[in-house]
């Protein structure tokens, strides 16, 4: 038991009077006393993947996401065989309305603890509300609305990937300082691409840049030439992208055809996958600028993981399958260690102990239950520079959490009590 | 330099030349589904899923066979229309002579398969396909930079669009067609092989839509829900053009690429939506599209 | 593409003529028996579900009207169970009305859209018509992603309360809910009943089957078809509106042409021109989206083959078979 340094997680020293040390040292006293009483209902940890599992975002997710929970759950057997554990998997196919109703059934009628992934903005608010009415955990991985933990945050949805912020943060500040500016941003008309959007130019303004223009396609667009010449004629010296998948991988095929990079502006992609990578090949992506939370080829330890994800679905994992891994057994090791599948008791024991696995080491969760982990700016390589399959990227630089996060004292999220005057 | 609505007449020139340049993708893809509509009666839903094909066979013949881009050009709108021969000749024969709201749901339903079993196999992200290395880069025209795959890929288009309209309206295979599809009864009982008319038919215009899914390849993303939007724009662009009008839909292409261009550069949100507004207005006007005959 | 239901659901067809006592008898214990299993099923199944089919079973009967009894097919008709669901959320969000309200709210609205759109759209008949209605509810869906703060894009409207049923009953439980919105379904359900068999009604058939000759009889066949077209907006908007609130969300898949899609699905899987097989039809997509949301990637596949299957096989649907087999409408 780690009953040391609880009153004050690390990383999060800055919110001073903030409601959070007090509630793990009161959970902290119910997870002792509950320690002799307290059991997992039904003998059974159950534990809820769902997401996309065949439209677009099932790449980056999908599937893969359910397999790496496999692993999760293998993992744990090893440290605590005796507590079992059942996984059921669903598809909300981007779909609010089929994702609330089968997260709904799932806590109500199948007695689910805990659901993972999400991976749709709409969904996991939709499931936030839910989860939030029944006192149920989530754990979201590829949810990008900053919502989830602002306006929105509730006691039991926890954030464990990114959101818009942190991934626009890292690009803006890195380039900016290099002295590119300024930008223009060929975004999706939907909310997170207008909500990236939104987020860069305040960051870009506050840093002293500035924006040259911006378009907003419809979501089903193919054809970006139009937009690629507007981003030309503008001067900027960067060309941000705010969109997801096929619409980045169209974007980046017609941005070398036009002969863009000859022209000496720089491509960033506000939000890629390792998995658009791969879909556009090298000779496409390379030189492109992203962010992300993790990627297989940090160290020896994400590389075994990715070793055993490989055997297991013959691509290479992305962050958010990563996540998905790293939250399933971030949260079983917390019911073994208090015994129960209470969510208070749980939340309280997960929150107390930092993460400890190839994900995000020594990570804890900050008050507004997102979980405080370094990025990563990577840069896609070049065709040459490619020495093993996958191995896409190249870091430019480790962004501290202090860089890339929004600080708590600028947070709309109810949770966070503000700072005494 | 003059403007016109604050965005120089050089810059609009380059966006109105984009703009005709996604035209013959619709030109293209409409043809295809105005020949099988006035033969067949039947909007074929899985037109989309086909240009979709089209550009997965042109992958697969690169990395499986080591065929380059000038040869499947050729092979893959075979192989997409060889399947929709099979197609026809095994579901849509059986409800030929049902009212044609069946074919559309069976079409569409052979949409949905064709996306299911490609996303099993190569996933939802897509694959990598490059521009052919005799049509990398490109010219300064001054005004803008056009790549010479954009260039290509009009005049690939427009001399299919013209090959396929000189088939159709100058050669006697055409006048048979024509003829089948007036009066198939009466067409059938002069000793034409109506029903092996249809077949073709069905195949030649499937094949049209492959070979817009190679044209495509190089420059969008190759996945397989890259149709499944645009089926619906280019059913509006046949509606537009007069259902079944072999010229209407090639026209309409054209023209709408590039209204769709001057929409990206004033109002990009609405240029999805700018070619249902049209819609409206024309079918309001012309009750049977801008070159279709009235019912 | 019209006369769809005329030519080729022959049995299924209902024309008022062939109602006799021991039919009526019929419709009158299946309606008691659907009453029964409504029920039932909250307690043998799970509510949400229940209400879930209720949702689409309703607007999928509002479609049928209109196509199967109206002649017109629409392609159209998320965009007022869309709409509807929007404004009912908004209302019941940011205005806090009462549920009773919202969902009045968000029917008034669809029928209103549904007046507008269907003036310009019966000028224009079949593929044309099903094409300006087709484009129309494009507008509305980009409407909709081009008023975030109405609509919230798409993330849609989350976290609707449910409130006080007439500012009295709390319906925040889904049993309560439950009732309210089986009341909502029975009621639209006997409105339609009523509605096919009024001499409005039968109008409609008779300009179904053959308007130039109900023009020659002197009925303004325009005005018939525009109340029919409007009706049906109004019951889709108030299937959707009521899906707003027991979903506590409206987003933009309930705006989607997908939607439409999925309506005249539901319509043809069930039976078009029945007047029960716009339920049976629900009660099976809904179901089938329910187990295959457990299936993984095969869901389209699995989807499409069902599609086929059902065009080459049965294209009465299922009540029609039925009613084909026991000779009798249904």
């Amino acid at each position: 038991m780690m009953h040391q340094d609880r009153s004050r997680p690390a990383r999060t020293g800055r919110i001073r009077a903030s409601l959070l040390p007090l509630a793990a040292a009161f959970a902290t006293l119910l997870t002792t006393a509950n320690l002799a009483v307290a059991e997992v209902a039904g003998g059974t940890v159950k534990i809820g993947v769902i997401n996309d599992q065949a439209g677009p975002l099932s790449d980056l997710a999908g599937p893969g996401s359910v397999a790496a929970a496999r692993l999760a759950i293998e993992d744990f057997q090893k440290l605590s065989p005796s507590v079992k554990v059942e996984l059921v998997t669903a598809d909300h196919q981007n779909k609010p309305d089929i994702g609330a109703q089968i997260v709904r059934r799932w806590y109500d009628a199948e007695a689910v603890d805990a659901v993972f992934d999400v991976g749709n903005s709409a969904v996991a608010l939709a499931v936030q509300s839910i989860a939030k009415e029944r006192g149920k955990l989530v754990v979201y991985s590829a949810v990008g609305t900053v919502d989830i933990t602002g306006k929105q945050c509730s006691p039991t949805g926890l954030a464990w990937l990114h959101d818009n912020y942190n991934l626009v943060s890292g690009p803006i500040r890195k380039l900016k300082s290099q002295g590119l500016d300024p930008w223009f941003f060929i975004a999706a008309d939907y909310a997170f691409g207008r909500n990236m959007v939104q987020e860069s130019q305040a960051m870009l303004a506050s840093a002293g840049g500035r924006t040259a223009g911006s378009v907003f396609h419809p979501l089903g667009n193919a054809d970006y030439g139009s937009f690629l010449l507007q981003a030309q004629a503008s001067g900027a010296k960067v060309v941000a992208f705010a969109n997801a998948g096929e619409q980045l991988v169209s974007a980046m095929k017609q941005w070398n055809e036009f002969g863009m990079g000859a022209a000496g502006q720089t491509p960033v992609a506000l939000l890629m996958f390792l998995t658009d990578v791969h879909s556009m090949g090298l000779q496409i992506a390379q030189g492109l600028t992203t962010m992300t939370a993790w990627y297989w080829d940090l160290n020896d330890d994400t590389r075994a993981f990715a070793k055993r994800f490989f055997g297991m679905r013959g691509t290479m994992p992305t962050a958010p399958q990563a996540a998905v891994y790293s939250a399933i057994l971030h949260y079983l090791k917390a019911v073994a260690a208090t015994g129960s599948d209470d969510t208070a008791t749980v939340l309280a024991k997960m929150r107390a102990t930092p993460v400890d696995d190839f994900y995000a080491p020594g990570a804890t969760l900050r008050a507004d239950n997102k979980l405080v982990h370094d990025f990563y700016l990577v840069q896609a390589k070049k065709p040459a520079e490619l020495d093993r399959p996958w191995a896409y990227y190249k870091v430019v630089e480790t962004v501290k959490p202090a860089d890339a996060y929004r600080p708590l004292s600028e947070s709309e999220c109810p949770l966070v009590v503000a700072r005494p005057k | 330099m003059f403007e016109i609505l604050g965005v120089p007449a050089q810059a609009l020139f380059g966006q109105l030349l984009l703009g005709l340049i996604n035209g013959s993708f619709y030109a293209i893809l409409s043809l295809g589904l105005a020949v099988i509509f006035g033969l067949l009666n039947i909007i074929n839903f899985s037109h989309g899923a086909q240009y979709m094909m089209g550009a997965f066979v042109a992958w697969m013949c690169l990395n499986y066979l080591g065929i380059n881009y000038w040869a499947a050009l050729l092979l893959a709108p075979l192989v997409v229309g060889a399947t929709g021969i099979a197609i026809e000749r095994l579901l849509l024969k059986r409800i030929a002579h049902f009212d044609h709201l069946y074919g559309l749901l069976l079409t569409f339903g052979l949409a949905l398969i064709i996306q299911g079993v490609f996303r099993n196999q190569y996933g939802s992200s897509g694959l990598p396909y490059q521009i052919p290395p005799e049509l990398r880069g490109g010219q300064n025209l001054g005004f803008m930079f056009l790549p010479y795959y954009r260039g290509w890929v009009v005049v690939a288009s427009l001399a299919v669009c013209l090959a396929t309209w000189f088939l159709i309206e100058k050669t006697k295979l055409g006048a048979y067609l024509r003829a089948a599809t007036e009066n198939p009864t009466l067409t059938q009982a002069f000793g034409i092989n109506v029903p092996l008319l249809v077949t073709l038919t069905y195949g030649f215009g499937v094949a049209l839509a492959g070979f817009a899914g190679v044209l495509a390849a190089p420059i969008y993303s190759v996945n397989p829900n890259m149709g499944a939007d645009l089926i619906i724009v280019v059913f509006a662009v046949v509606v537009i053009g007069g259902m079944g009008s072999i010229l209407g839909a090639i026209i309409t292409g054209f023209s709408l690429g590039l209204i769709e261009g001057l929409t990206k550069v004033f109002y990009p949100e609405a240029s999805a939506t700018v070619i249902f507004i049209i819609m409206v207005l024309v079918l309001l006007v012309r009750p049977a599209g801008l070159f279709g005959r009235a019912a | 593409m019209a006369d769809i239901a005329s030519t080729d659901a022959p049995a299924a067809g209902l024309s008022v003529r062939e109602i006799d006592d021991g039919t009526e008898r019929l419709h009158r214990i299946l309606m008691i028996g659907i009453a029964v299993a409504l029920v039932i099923a909250p307690f043998v199944t799970y509510p949400v579900f229940v209400m879930k089919v209720m949702c689409f079973a309703l607007f999928a009967l509002a479609f049928n009207l209109l196509l199967g009894f109206g002649g017109l097919l629409s392609f159209g008709q998320a965009a007022y169970f869309g709409m509807a669901s929007y404004v009912c959320a908004y209302a019941a969000k940011f205005w806090g009305l009462s549920p009773e309200l919202a969902i009045l709210s968000g029917t008034a609205v669809a029928t209103l859209i549904g007046l507008v759109f269907g003036a310009l759209a019966i000028r224009r008949q079949g593929i044309y018509f099903a094409m300006i209605t087709l484009a129309l509810a494009q507008m509305a869906f980009f409407f909709s992603l081009q008023t975030p703060g109405f609509t919230g894009g798409e993330d849609g409207i989350q976290a609707v309360p449910r409130g006080r049923l007439f500012g009295l009953i709390d319906i925040a439980d889904d049993r309560a809910l439950y009732w309210l919105v089986a009341a909502i379904f029975m009621g639209g359900l006997l409105l339609i009943y009523r509605i096919i068999h009024s001499p409005f009604g039968q109008v409609c058939t008779a300009i179904r089957d053959n308007e130039p000759r109900a023009i020659s009889l002197g009925y303004r066949t325009n005005r018939y078809k525009l109340v029919v077209f409007v009706l049906s907006a109004a019951l889709a908007g108030l299937a959707g509106a009521t899906k707003a609130i027991v979903f506590q969300l409206a987003s933009l898949t309930d705006v989607h042409w997908s939607m439409s899609g999925e309506v005249v699905l539901m319509t043809l899987v069930g039976g078009l021109g029945t007047i029960f097989g716009p339920i049976a039809g629900a009660l099976v997509i809904v179901s089938m989206q329910n187990f295959l949301a457990s299936l993984g990637s095969w869901v389209l596949v699995v989807q499409g083959v069902i599609f086929v299957v059902c065009v080459l096989t049965f294209r009465e649907g299922i009540v029609g078979i039925i009613a084909k087999w026991s000779k009798r409408p249904l």
